[in-house]
């Protein structure tokens, strides 16, 4: 693997952080990281949203005409997020239940719009297609960060596994409330961001 | 094409030939699914019924057969508690509650649903000897946040409880939703819904019931406006403008 995919695909997991560094998509991040089952789920659909939307978007680029180029990227990113929202409720009616408001919302998500903004229009198919995994990725990974500490210090559970027994379960473990509840999430975000900047000191903005 | 993509109709053109593609995948993903989604919709429902009737165990894996084997659903029109004719695999209650012509505005709307479906499906569910073991009656309710969906199922005498189940809510995962909690949900069976003299009595108790009280159940811990929620619901669906033609019909004269 070239060193330029490398940095495209694996980029945006630390280095390029899309939540982390340029503080994109937090608000899905915060609605669906109450499981991690849920998280991987949301996940797996942006990356599927970012990648094809930047692949067909880069694909006609050249013939996109710039007055009304926005409104294209939202048809195609649109599009692509109904197909993903039927598929869910076909094949996992369950998680459908749970995630299809938030789904939905994928198309809101400045992720997406701004890969295809910023990185599809200028790039070629190839390259755009990793890019938009990349970005995924990087988005999947703080989600799942997130999860883990909601899901085992509020339900404690992993994946639906229990770790820490609950009292309400007849356990030790009183499941921490706030954990439970979506605002939670920025401070685990916040707490990320920080623990980032100090490993890579370059992501620090100036003042 | 590159040249005039600036132009007017350049851009119209365009824009058509994308809305044309984008719609026609929209379309061949929905069409195609459609039956896969249905099934899953029918799965889901059937396995929350079985539920409400004990027998999910029992069904296993075989959801399905079971359902067929057991389960039987009939019609009824709320007011005045008669089984009627109509198609019970089609019949959607919150689109009918939506309808003015098929539903009213309950006087009474304790557990605020702002309006009622005239017909109900409910399911009258066999033992292994074909007796009548649990009837199964669909609820609606507002919780915290919004409406909550659920059956509940009791024994022939309409008063004993089986079971509550919920299957679709959006109350707080941790707080309110914990009335999907196995626990909780095991506090139900052998509650009595009413009291001796045929009202609704059953009653959700904050801090836990008291040993023995056949109408008290322990209320959510840190879900105040859940559990009264749930009571609600029961006392709504138990009463005049719910279950209770059906019920006292019923009694007189059993499913005739």
């Amino acid at each position: 693997m070239s060193s330029e995919t490398n940095k495209v695909l694996f980029g945006p997991v630390v280095d390029n952080n899309p939540i982390a560094l340029q503080v994109l998509g937090v608000c899905s991040a915060l609605a669906v990281t109450s499981s991690m089952a849920n998280a991987l789920v949301m996940t797996l659909a942006v990356i599927f949203v970012t990648a094809f939307s930047n692949l067909f978007i880069s694909a006609i680029r050249n013939q996109i005409p710039s007055s009304v180029r926005i409104i294209v990227q939202m048809a195609i990113i649109a599009s692509l997020v109904i197909v993903v929202d039927q598929v869910l409720k076909a094949f996992s009616y369950q998680l459908s239940k749970e995630l299809s408001v938030f789904i939905g919302l994928i198309i809101t998500n400045c992720i997406v719009m701004g890969r295809a903004e910023a990185f599809a229009m200028k790039e070629k198919p190839g390259i755009s297609f990793l890019d938009g995994i990349g970005n995924g990725l990087g988005y999947g990974a703080v989600l799942m960060v997130v999860a883990f500490f909601r899901e085992l210090f509020g339900f404690g559970t992993v994946f639906g596994i229990e770790i820490l027994q609950l009292t309400q379960n007849g356990g030790w473990y009183q499941g921490n409330g706030l954990l439970v509840l979506p605002f939670s999430s920025f401070f685990i975000i916040g707490l990320i961001i920080w623990a980032v900047r100090q490993w890579k000191p370059e992501q620090v903005e100036e003042d | 094409m590159s040249s005039n993509k600036e132009t007017f109709g350049g851009t119209l053109v365009f824009v058509l030939i994308i809305c044309l593609v984008c719609a026609a995948l929209v379309s061949i993903s929905a069409v195609g699914l459609k039956p896969l989604q249905q099934a899953n919709k029918l799965l889901d429902k059937q396995t929350k019924i079985l539920e409400a009737s004990g027998l999910l165990e029992k069904a296993g894996t075989d959801i399905v057969g079971t359902y067929a084997k057991f389960v039987n659903a009939k019609m009824i029109d709320l007011d005045s508690g008669a089984i009627i004719e109509g198609d019970t695999d089609n019949f959607d209650e919150r689109s009918d509650a939506r309808d003015e012509s098929k539903s009213i505005k309950p006087i009474n709307d304790i557990a605020s649903i702002n309006r009622r479906a005239n017909h109900a499906v409910i399911y009258l569910v066999k033992d292994n000897q074909g007796q009548l073991d649990t009837i199964v009656l669909p609820i609606v309710g507002s919780g915290l946040w919004d409406l909550m969906y659920g059956f509940v199922g009791l024994a022939p005498d309409l008063n004993t409880v089986r079971s509550v189940v919920y299957s679709d809510l959006k109350e707080t995962p941790g707080l309110g939703a914990e009335v999907l909690n196995p626990k909780w949900k095991a506090l139900w069976p052998g509650k009595k819904m009413y009291n001796e003299q045929g009202e609704a009595a059953i009653k959700i108790v904050k801090g836990g019931a008291k040993k023995g009280d056949v109408h008290g159940v322990d209320a959510l811990s840190g879900a105040t406006l859940t559990s009264q929620g749930v009571e609600r619901t029961l006392h709504f669906w138990l009463g005049d403008e719910g279950y209770g033609p059906f019920i006292t019909k019923f009694r007189n004269g059993g499913l005739k």
